[in-house]
Formats: C-alpha cells, sequence, structure tokens
C-alpha cells in the first residue's frame, strides 16, 4: 500500500511519486463527496486547522476553507499583515500564538518563501503550504495534475508546454517538480528575461512559443505577475502578447484535444487572449472543485492517519 | 487463489463452504420478501468491501424470487470511522455510490460479518446524510457476537460463537476467487491479552 | 615579567621558521626564539607537541558597540576572539553611529583598553556615515588609531567617489577595503543568484555583481596609485581581477571567509531556509568556492578573515528574506582551517599560519603577524591533536549564527597571549 510519510506539505520537491499518486488517488475517491446532498463527512471531527494567510488570495483560502468544512474539520482563518518585520511581530511570535489553540495543521500563504518551512521547524502543528514566495505552491500543483490525470487518463508521457514568467511564478516550481516526477515531457516557454538560471535541467527551454505549444496535450499558462514586474523585464504589455501570448492561432499548433491551465487571476490581453481564455480547452469549473477534492486530501493524508478499506 | 490467512493466524475451522453460502443468501432473500414492507422500494447497500459483492448476489436473488429487481449501492464508511486517526497508516478511499435518493425507501445495508457493530454504526451515519428513507434493515452473512454497541441485525446468514482472539474471514467469488468463511485463530503457544481488532483486511 | 613557551613547534611564516624552538616573551614584545632557551627568570608555559605561532589577527569582525550591545559588545566580541585564538581584530565601522569621526574611534579603543580581551584595531568609515557621499576624516581617522577605512556591509557604489578614497587615504597611507557588490543587481537579494536559488525561488545576485566592482577597483587602485583591499572575496570573476592587478603591480590585496571557502550556496537548500546561512556576499557556487580555494593556495588571496557577524535570534528566526546578513566566526574559524584545510591537505600547516598572521599584517601594515624579536608578544598556541564540535551554546559571542553547528573540528587554539599575557587558555 502507497502511502504518504511525511508529518507536513512544504513542497512537491521531495514528494516521491508514489507519494503524489496517493494525494492524487485519495482526491479521486473524495471528489464525489462534493456531489452528495448534504456535502459533509465527519473524518476530522475535532481537529483543528488554522489558515494563516499573509497575502491576499480568494481562491485558495476559499478552497482550503471548503476543504476543512468538508471534512469536519474545526477551521480559523487569520488574515496578517502583509510584512511582519515592519508591523512589529514575528512570523513565529504569531505562529505560536496560534499554537495556544493547540491547531493540528497550519495553512500558511506567505509572501516569503521558506516561511511554511520556518514554521515547520518551530511549530508542533503539521504545516502546509500555500503558496511561499516563488518557491512551491504544491496544491496547485496537485489539482492541475488531477484535472489532466482525469482529463487524459495518465500523466506519463503527456506533453505539457508551460509557459509564461518563469522566474515569479511557484506554480511553475511545483508543476515541473510534479510532472517531471509523473513523467510528463516538458517544454518551457518564457521571454529570456523570465527563465532564472537551473531551469533546464529539468526541461528544454525555448524562448518560441509556437515550438513550445506544437503538439501539446496541455498548455499551462503562468500569469504575469504584474506587481513583481519592477525590473522591466520586457518593454510592453502589447509586444509580450504578441510574441509570447496564447492566442487561438497558436492553440491550433497543439493536439486538438489540448488542454489549457492557468492558476488565475488570468491577465486577458497578455498573457491568453480571451477567445483562448473562454474556448473549449478552458477546465476552470474541474479546477475549482479539484481544488477543494486535493485539498480534503491532504487534509485528511496530514490527519486523519487512516483505516483500510 | 486463496489469500493466505493473516500473519499469525491459522485456519481453525470453515464455517460455510460455497454451499452453505449460497443457500444462507438465498434465505436472506426469501426473508426480505417475505416482509413485504421491506420489498418495496427496496435499495441494497454494501459495506465495502465485501458487503458490496453480498448485496448484488441478494438483488439478483431478489429478482429471481421475481420482485422487482432492487438498485444496488455501495457504502465506503472510511471517513465516517471513530478509529480514523488510530488505525493503518493511511485510508484507502473506494468511493461510496448511492443508487438515485433513498428517501422514503427501505435501505438494507449489506455487510459481511457483523463483530462490535462500529461499522454499522459509521454506515448508519453515513446513509442518512444521502437522504432520509422510510427504515434502515441490516443483513449480515456471519455474526459473530460481541457487540460493543446496541446494535442487531434484521437477517443473519449464520450466528456462531467466537473469541475475541479470533478472526472470521470471508472469501467470496468476485474478490477471492470462491466462496468460504473460516475461522481463524492466533498461532503460537501464547495469546495477547488484547481483543483482536481485526488489521488484516477484514472487518470481522 | 618573563614568559618562556618551552618545547613546541614554533611556526613564523615571516621569517621561514618551522622547527622545535623555544620563544621568550619579555616585557610584552618577542625577547628571543631560539633552541634550548634558559628558562631562568621566567615563567614556564610547556608547549611540547603543540604550535606555537605569531598572534593571529582577524581582518574583518564586526563589534558591534557602539550602538548595537545586544549582538555584541567589545568585551564579548574580543573574548570570542581570544578563544578563537586571536589576538587582535579589526573593529568594521559600521556601528551605529559609524565610526566616521575619531571620536567613535576613541571611544571603541577605550572601551578595548578597559575591556577588551585581545587588541582591537578599528577600520574608519570611507564616507560619512557610509552613505557613499563625502569622505570622512581620515588624517583625524589614521591621528585616533584606525588602520584603514571602509564602508564595509554596503558598496561605495559611485566610481567617483571610490577613486577619490583611494586618492585621498593615499596622504596618510590609509588601505581602502572595499565591500564590492554592484547594487542595482543585488537589490533585495537574499542569495547567490543560480539553480539553487531558482528552485528555492529566493532572489539571487550574480557573481558578476562582486566581480565587476572588484574590477573597477582594481583598475581605479591601479589610476590612483592607492591602497585596495578587497574584503571578503568570494568568486571566481573577483578572484581573477585581484590576481591580474597583482600581475600588474597594482596596490591590491584581498581575504576569504571559512564560509566561502567550505560552503556553497546548496547549504541554504539543505538547511531548509535557515537563516545562519544568508549572509553578505552569500554562499556562492561549487565553481566559484573552488577558484576561491585555488586563488588562496596560490597567493592571489593574503589572508582570511572572519567577517565575524554577530546577530540576535530575532534578527534571524524570520522569513529568510527578512532575516539578517551574517555568521559569526571568531570562534570556529581556526578549527574549520585546521580540520578542512589543512588535514585533507589544501593548504599546508605554515601556509595556513601565514593566512591568519603574517598575511593579514602584512595587507594593513599592522604590528605584529611575526615572531621576530622586539615585535609584540602576541602568540596563538595550537593542540593539532584536540577535537571540538561546533556547539553556539557555548560561544563566548553573544551571536549564535553559525552554519557549522554540528560540526566536528580536529585541531584548535588552545592558548592566546597578547602582550606576553595569557589572555585565553584551555588546557588539558
Amino acid at each position: 500500500m502507497t502511502g504518504y510519510p511525511h508529518r507536513h506539505l512544504l513542497g512537491i520537491e521531495r514528494l516521491q511519486p508514489s507519494e503524489i499518486a496517493a494525494i492524487l488517488d485519495t482526491a479521486d475517491g473524495l471528489r464525489e463527496i462534493l456531489d452528495r446532498p448534504i456535502k459533509k463527512v465527519p473524518a476530522l471531527r475535532g481537529k483543528t486547522v488554522v489558515n494563516l494567510f499573509y497575502e491576499p488570495s480568494t481562491r485558495t483560502r476559499a478552497s482550503f476553507e471548503v476543504a476543512e468544512k468538508v471534512l469536519s474539520a474545526d477551521s480559523l482563518s487569520v488574515a496578517a499583515a502583509a510584512s511582519s518585520v515592519q508591523k512589529g511581530e514575528t512570523l513565529l511570535d504569531t505562529a505560536r500564538n496560534l499554537e495556544a489553540m493547540n491547531p493540528d495543521m497550519i495553512v500558511i500563504r506567505h509572501s516569503a518563501a521558506g516561511a511554511p518551512h520556518l514554521l515547520a521547524r518551530h511549530c508542533r502543528a503539521a504545516i502546509v503550504n500555500a503558496g511561499d514566495g516563488a518557491h512551491e505552491h504544491p496544491t496547485q500543483a496537485l489539482l492541475d495534475a488531477l484535472t489532466l490525470r482525469q482529463r487524459k487518463g495518465r500523466l506519463e508521457g503527456l506533453r505539457v508546454a508551460i509557459v509564461g514568467d518563469l522566474l515569479h511564478s511557484r506554480v511553475a516550481r511545483s508543476n515541473l517538480w510534479l510532472l517531471s516526477k509523473m513523467g510528463a515531457r516538458l517544454v518551457l516557454c518564457a521571454p529570456p528575461t523570465l527563465v532564472p538560471p537551473g531551469l533546464e535541467a529539468f526541461a528544454p527551454v525555448t524562448h518560441r512559443i509556437d515550438e513550445a505549444v506544437e503538439g501539446a496535450d496541455a498548455v499551462m499558462m503562468l500569469r504575469i505577475q504584474r506587481e513583481r514586474m519592477t525590473g522591466g523585464f520586457y518593454p510592453s504589455d502589447r509586444e509580450y502578447h504578441l510574441r509570447f501570448g496564447l492566442t487561438e492561432a497558436r492553440v491550433k499548433r497543439a493536439k486538438k484535444d489540448v488542454v489549457i491551465l492557468h492558476p488565475g487571476p488570468m491577465n486577458r490581453g497578455v498573457e491568453i487572449a480571451s477567445e483562448v481564455a473562454d474556448g473549449p480547452y478552458s477546465v476552470i469549473l474541474d479546477q475549482v472543485t479539484n481544488g477543494v477534492a486535493v485539498r480534503m486530501a491532504v487534509l485528511l493524508l496530514l490527519l486523519g492517519g487512516g483505516a483500510e478499506g | 487463489m486463496e489469500p493466505a490467512a493473516p500473519p499469525g493466524y491459522r485456519t481453525r475451522q470453515e464455517l460455510m463452504d460455497a454451499e452453505r453460502m449460497s443457500r444462507a443468501l438465498a434465505r436472506i432473500a426469501h426473508e426480505i420478501i417475505e416482509r413485504r414492507r421491506d420489498a418495496e422500494g427496496l435499495v441494497l447497500v454494501g459495506v465495502r468491501t465485501r458487503g458490496v459483492p453480498l448485496a448484488r448476489r441478494l438483488a439478483r436473488l431478489v429478482a429471481e424470487a421475481g420482485a422487482p429487481p432492487p438498485p444496488v449501492g455501495a457504502l465506503d464508511i472510511t471517513l465516517y470511522r471513530d478509529d480514523l486517526t488510530m488505525v493503518a497508516p493511511q485510508p484507502v478511499l473506494r468511493g461510496t455510490e448511492i443508487p438515485g435518493s433513498i428517501d422514503g425507501r427501505t435501505v438494507v445495508l449489506v455487510d459481511d460479518v457483523l463483530y462490535t457493530g462500529r461499522t454499522v454504526r459509521a454506515a448508519l451515519d453515513e446513509i442518512i446524510d444521502f437522504g432520509r428513507p422510510a427504515r434502515i434493515k441490516l443483513a449480515v452473512l456471519v455474526d459473530r457476537g460481541h457487540r460493543e454497541l446496541p446494535i442487531r441485525p434484521d437477517y443473519v446468514g449464520q450466528t456462531i460463537t467466537t473469541t475475541r482472539d479470533e478472526v472470521v474471514q470471508v472469501l467470496l467469488r468476485e474478490e477471492d476467487g470462491h466462496d468460504r468463511v473460516l475461522l481463524l485463530e492466533k498461532q503460537g503457544p501464547r495469546r495477547r491479552a488484547r481483543p483482536g481488532k481485526a488489521r488484516a483486511g477484514r472487518r470481522a | 615579567m618573563k614568559v618562556l613557551l618551552k618545547g613546541g613547534r614554533v611556526i613564523d611564516p615571516s621569517r621561514r621558521i618551522d622547527g622545535a624552538q623555544d620563544v621568550i616573551l619579555e616585557d610584552g614584545r618577542v625577547a628571543q626564539v631560539g633552541a634550548k632557551l634558559s628558562p631562568r627568570g621566567a615563567d614556564v608555559i610547556e608547549a611540547r607537541g603543540l604550535v606555537v605561532c605569531p598572534g593571529f589577527i582577524d581582518l574583518h569582525a564586526h563589534l558591534r558597540e557602539p550602538g548595537r550591545e545586544d549582538r555584541e559588545t567589545i568585551a564579548t566580541g574580543t573574548r570570542a576572539a581570544a578563544a578563537g585564538g586571536f589576538t587582535a581584530v579589526c573593529a568594521m565601522p559600521n556601528t551605529e553611529p559609524v565610526n566616521d569621526n575619531s571620536g567613535i574611534t576613541r571611544f571603541i579603543l577605550d572601551q578595548a583598553r578597559a575591556e577588551g580581551a585581545v587588541r582591537v584595531h578599528p577600520i574608519g568609515a570611507i564616507t560619512r556615515g557610509s552613505r557613499g557621499e563625502e569622505l570622512a576624516e581620515y588624517g583625524d581617522l589614521k591621528d585616533a588609531g584606525c588602520v584603514a577605512v571602509s564602508d564595509d556591509g554596503r558598496p561605495v557604489e559611485s566610481a567617483r567617489v571610490m577613486r577619490r578614497a583611494l586618492e585621498y587615504a593615499r596622504a596618510f597611507d590609509l588601505p581602502v577595503v572595499d565591500h564590492c557588490e554592484e547594487p542595482a543587481l543585488s537589490e533585495r537579494a537574499a542569495m547567490n543568484e543560480g539553480p539553487v536559488a531558482t528552485l528555492l525561488g529566493l532572489r539571487g545576485t550574480p557573481a558578476a555583481a562582486e566581480a565587476m566592482v572588484v574590477e573597477r577597483d582594481v583598475l581605479l587602485a591601479e589610476l590612483t596609485g592607492g591602497r585596495l583591499h578587497v574584503a571578503h572575496l568570494s568568486t571566481a570573476g573577483a578572484a581573477d581581477a585581484v590576481r591580474r592587478g597583482k600581475a600588474r603591480g597594482v596596490r591590491v590585496s584581498a581575504e576569504v571567509t571559512p564560509h566561502h571557502l567550505l560552503l556553497t550556496d546548496q547549504a541554504v537548500k539543505d538547511s531548509d531556509y535557515d537563516a545562519s546561512t544568508k549572509m553578505n556576499p552569500p554562499l556562492r557556487s561549487e565553481a566559484d568556492r573552488r577558484a576561491v580555494l585555488e586563488a588562496l593556495r596560490d597567493g592571489t588571496i593574503d589572508a582570511i578573515a572572519t567577517d565575524h557577524a554577530p546577530h540576535t535570534i530575532d534578527d534571524k528566526q524570520v522569513e529568510y528574506e527578512e532575516a539578517a546578513f551574517g555568521v559569526v566566526g571568531l570562534e570556529t574559524a581556526v578549527g574549520l582551517g585546521l580540520d578542512r584545510l589543512v588535514a585533507p591537505g589544501l593548504l599546508s600547516l605554515p601556509q595556513l599560519v601565514a593566512l591568519f598572521s603574517s598575511g593579514p599584517a602584512r595587507v594593513l601594515g599592522l604590528p605584529g603577524g611575526t615572531l621576530a624579536p622586539g615585535s609584540p608578544a602576541d602568540v596563538t598556541i595550537l593542540d593539532l591533536t584536540r577535537r571540538r564540535k561546533v556547539d553556539p551554546t557555548r560561544f563566548h559571542s553573544k551571536g549564535r549564527n553559525t552554519p557549522f553547528t554540528g560540526w566536528t573540528l580536529k585541531g584548535a587554539a588552545v592558548m592566546t597571549i597578547v602582550g606576553g599575557r595569557v589572555v585565553w587558555q584551555d588546557r588539558r
């Protein structure tokens, strides 16, 4: 029997393929609960989860909250100030205060890479990374994988293009780890200014989107993070869209049944054309359900211990 | 192929062979039909794993006896267990499937072995989350005693006396290749004092 | 007062001595070095089986006083130095306020005389407030006791200011110590730019950001005839720039820290973002580490310096990006050098001793670094067999921020003598 032998979920990097599969399988089994008349099971009754969000994030936070409620965990969401250092209370002090409530798990979203690791070192609770800076966003990658697996029946051998801001994207890093561990064939595409060093070790990097999209089973679009774009990484949104945006014409180069994933929110007319965003390849609604299912699976595997079937 | 007995156990006695099992199931099917109230709007829901093929067989037997063929569902009670965090390292979810609405109908829960009653308690909790049946009945192939909750079966294939150290192993052709019910006992000279919570794949 | 150090192996690279010798210290000076010296009238210190060296000098320490006494004081910092085998430390000027005038310099020296365990050589600021704009008063700083000028902690951003500093410092024969970093490339960087930073999602500073400023400074030293010392050199490109400058006869020297010699940016990942791996310049790539080690072996680099930078736990137990830069080094440098550089044969023992004594003394023109008769009676005694485990809770420094926790190091300083007086010993 495969298992999930870790106390925390800090990133995809340290997971074995069998552990990733265990999460996806569990998520598949849990999806059905979301279609029931009473969308609630008592599995995590008496468990307490704190959602500690240092960055605003409507969808990830809502998704975790729904997952917690469906599994009957008691949950508490804290929207913390952006920068702990200037505001006086440190991240650790905040976490320790919350620990006085004896939570079984802390779900943390933070703009600083490694913030979940700091908590994991100093807190008793299980730590789940809901996105840390430009490092990882493991549950996003898991939900993308679950969606792909449902649509394509497999991950192994799929040709997946990851296109966009590879430099600042935690979603890209988690997906790189996940998809390469599961045997997908990746190709990466961005302007050279948005490709950090070392990525070529995972997958070929191209600066031509046509090449990246050619024959793809799936295209994963990364958001241009305009709020981080202080360095003049590209001359204009117009040129970016022309050279690196996903347009209807470019989608035609991919396989007919191509799936297009975008972690959202989208910049229409920059990384993705509206016709594509709203087109038939979109799997956004699947993404919402799968997001809850994957987070339920993570909660259950970390907190549930478990029983045999 | 017959799966090996759980490690540390050996077969003490055969409780049922294929012949006796099919007679027991046929009797249960007839009893269900005889109680007309139960047969109307009947839904058979098997508790995973071995309750599910038993429910399917009962459905077939009911239909063969001339009654309308009842829908069959499957219940995965993992998420309703009261010992979820104490048992094995990770739950394997096979999923729950309830065919249509159960409101106002008679649900017969089907399981292979009735022991402490905790599985049935979890199954009751779960089934109620799917609607409001008129009544819920319980059918089991083997009742081995040692109840820890006030639960009583409505239909029983065979009632036997066991000690807590023993394990009742039900083998079904759908899962295991052939039909057989075995009583297993601990191997070795010393018996551990701890009650035998079945950890070996069979709720017993 | 007379002390005889008897029967030790004396290594004095300044005079190419390596052999069984006795050393007599008298009235704060080295009186005599020779075989079988008479113990008459002297306190005898048995040094058989030990290595007797000129007192070790750290070119680069942050003692934090005045201003940040919560991190370190002159008293605790110099005790850490003594315990680590150093008889003198150069105190960087990024205190609060910055040591950019003779008043601060005198305060530091007064504190050092009153509470210091070892000698303290203050380094003054290059510019007022180390803001990189107007030059500080080098004449006053020199007279008050500064041995060099530096804006360490930050680079001299303007080439014009750096040029003027190198020029003007010539009048007082003060070396200019630069923290070489192009700030436009290192903005908000938490570590070295490269594959490891990519995986960790941390903003990196490229090696080129250091090398290009070292290139600039070497050219400016050549232009002005000033004396340039490159602080905590950490990249292949910087080592190459210094090597070429030296070959052209430019007055340039360089130091390297033990952590840049022994660790790479992989340590950031292996520690799971532990801020004890965060310093500036950051831990670099393996290629840089090897190049810097090679530059140390071929003489391009003149000294090993600690860049001892104590911080409070609160400065460090925060998000990696928010954590303060710097690690402590005074109490680990010598052990690391003996166990990780000499033992594997990367350096000979006399080479290591030179990099801790005659090398730093030459770079800043400091007294000491030699056991020549008449020089200060500063001695570091090593026991090559002593094993110590790095345990920050036992540091004399207030800082606990070291990336070497748990390392077992064979070889240690066991006695530190300053001006003929034993200021620290740990003898069995």
